[in-house]
């Protein structure tokens, strides 16, 4: 168990150095990172000078090694812009991201579980045939475009909820909604998966001989052994929502860090897109660490190394 | 059985949908000069927000116009071409060098697997759409710097299904066979091993031409995508966002265009899956 989880820890740690690696290089990518962040009116003097703060004009080793170094210690510099330290911008606006993620997983928990359970125990019937359409459609649908057709019907004609902006629940319910539909799919299919695999299994034929009601079998035997691929998903969805959320927020006027990410580019704040983007990628290592973790206490075979 | 035979034939009809509408979006967008009533970027600032139906002058606006009194059918049609363009481009790319990386990681083995998997790895774990935006901000926009980017952003899905498949091809005798009588690692590849990991590797292809859609538009949505006064159906929902109040017509269409477009390929995808899946 413990040679496990170190071998996880340290891929996790070399993917992240990767990604510092990564983005540190993206920003390079046409040479010269400095016009990346002045307003398109600069001077060449103000290039010069831009270039010397920032050490731009060091060898690109030196760069990359000083870069490391603020990073380790979670240094992720300031706002140009802003004029406040990059940390402090990003804290101000998590919370009001996490409030989006988790009404967009309560979405998809709520209305795929059911579903892909549905879909599993009906199979060849023409509900399940329409729930998959339904899925699908989910699946197909723009964020952007779902967004602003409730915007439209439930905001502007309808005026049952608050077209965009923050503050009560009734604000939260159309961006979770916009959010969530694509992570909907996902559950649902993952757990009619799941449950197609279960359903096969000796212990259900043995449960349904002995007599046992659908529901209490479904509830008692079915979904908690269906629970493991849902759970392991979900560490994946969470930085899915994290870049979804780029999209819904610009859309809904939500102000996280998505919106945050937007503005960033149209102002040139280019420390804070760095940040955002690292951000999104550690919550990414670390989400898919925890699920591996939890994974392997739940089933041991994982951290045997023996085939599933 | 002659009342049977008839709708038979209707079912199975049916079940082509999606491969037609994705057939007729697609001459839509090769055709557009064509079938396009109107010049799209043809601005008549006294016909602007006009309802879908709007006549002036002889000229029928079916959909309506935008805010600069443009033809939204024609821009829609036009935009066609930019959204499945760019979404061809970018999985046949991205496609090459994943299948590319990952046959020969899963091929050589060893240190090459080690490093090339690592990569897909750090790859993967920056949410897509993160890292497309990053990388756009530093290009700057444009259409082949939105294909450049989809690319860098897509490949390691590509190399994770093809590498997975090589090495079970890998260990089957006539791979071993070839390498016995001297074959080199590209003729290896490309003779014996590509022919039989390309089956999923079409399936996720067609599931991520939807997604290469979705992203584009996404990325049009932002302004980080084809610039104006191009037409794009991302672009087309940004502008209409900003109408909806007042002109419901503009978000709507680009919308249900992108949403057709995304929903065939995924059934498609989804059917091909099926099959192939089947087939082993």
């Amino acid at each position: 168990m413990r040679l496990f989880l170190l071998n996880r820890l340290f891929q996790a740690c070399t993917t992240a150095f990767g990604v510092l690696t990564l983005v540190f290089f993206i920003q390079r990518l046409t040479g010269d990172p400095t016009a990346l962040l002045l307003p398109e009116t600069a001077t060449q003097e103000d290039f010069e000078a831009m270039r010397k703060t920032l050490g731009f004009d060091r060898p690109l080793i030196e760069q990359y090694l000083s870069f490391l170094g603020d990073m380790v210690q979670f240094d992720l510099g300031k706002s140009f812009i802003q004029n406040a330290p990059v940390a402090e911008i990003l804290a101000s606006r998590i919370p009001q991201t996490l409030q989006l993620a988790g009404g967009a997983l309560v979405v998809a928990f709520a209305i795929g579980l059911p579903l892909g359970a549905i879909m599993a125990l009906q199979r060849g019937k023409w509900i399940s045939r329409w729930i998959m359409g339904f899925v699908l459609a989910c699946q197909s649908m723009p964020t952007f475009w779902s967004g602003i057709m409730m915007i439209m019907v439930f905001g502007v004609w309808l005026k049952w909820l608050p077209p965009s902006g923050t503050g009560t629940l009734a604000h939260l319910v159309m961006p979770s909604i916009a959010l969530g539909l694509l992570s909907l799919a996902t559950y649902a299919r993952i757990t009619r998966s799941a449950v197609v695999d279960e359903l096969g299994r000796d212990y259900i034929r043995s449960a349904r001989a002995r007599g046992v009601k659908t529901p209490r079998l479904v509830g008692k035997h079915l979904l908690r052994n269906s629970a493991i691929p849902v759970i392991s998903i979900t560490a994946l969805e969470v930085s899915q929502l994290l870049a979804g959320a780029v999209i819904v927020e610009t859309v809904f006027a939500w102000p996280g860090l998505g919106q945050l990410t937007v503005q960033s580019i149209a102002s040139r704040d280019f420390a804070v897109v760095q940040a955002v983007v690292l951000l999104g990628a550690w919550v990414t290592i670390f989400a898919n660490l925890l699920a591996d973790i939890l994974y392997s206490i739940i089933d041991p075979r994982v951290r045997l190394g023996t085939s599933l | 059985m002659n009342m049977v035979l008839p709708r038979f034939s209707v079912q199975k009809s049916l079940a082509w949908w999606p491969a037609v509408l994705l057939a007729a979006l697609v001459c839509a967008a090769v055709f557009a000069p064509v079938l396009a009533p109107l010049d799209p970027d043809r601005q008549n600032l006294l016909g602007r927000l006009k309802v879908p139906g709007y006549e002036s002058r002889g000229v029928t606006y079916w959909l309506g116009t935008d805010e600069l009194g443009r033809d939204i059918l024609s821009r829609l049609i036009y935009g066609a071409r930019i959204s499945i363009s760019v979404a061809v481009l970018s999985v046949l790319l991205s496609g090459i060098v994943g299948v590319a990386v990952g046959m020969l990681a899963g091929y050589l083995r060893g240190w090459w697997e080690t490093l090339l998997m690592r990569l897909v790895d750090i790859f993967l774990s920056i949410p897509a759409i993160l890292l497309a935006i990053i990388t756009v901000a530093v290009l700057g926009p444009g259409f082949f710097n939105v294909v450049i980017v989809l690319t860098l952003t897509r490949w390691p899905r590509y190399a994770r299904v093809a590498y997975g498949q090589t090495l079970s091809v890998g260990k089957r005798p006539f791979v071993t066979l070839s390498q016995a009588m001297g074959g080199s690692v590209p003729r290896v590849l490309w003779v014996h091993i590509l022919p039989n990991i390309i089956g999923p590797v079409l399936v996720v292809a067609t599931l991520e031409f939807g997604l290469m859609v979705l992203f584009e538009a996404g990325l049009s949505f932002l302004g980080l995508g084809v610039q104006p006064p191009t037409a794009s159906w991302g672009a087309m929902l940004s502008t209409g966002r900003n109408y909806v109040a007042t002109a419901w017509w503009i978000a709507t269409f680009p919308g249900l265009g992108l949403f057709l477009l995304v929903l065939s390929a995924n059934l498609i995808g989804d059917r091909l899956s099926d099959t192939i899946g089947k087939g082993r």
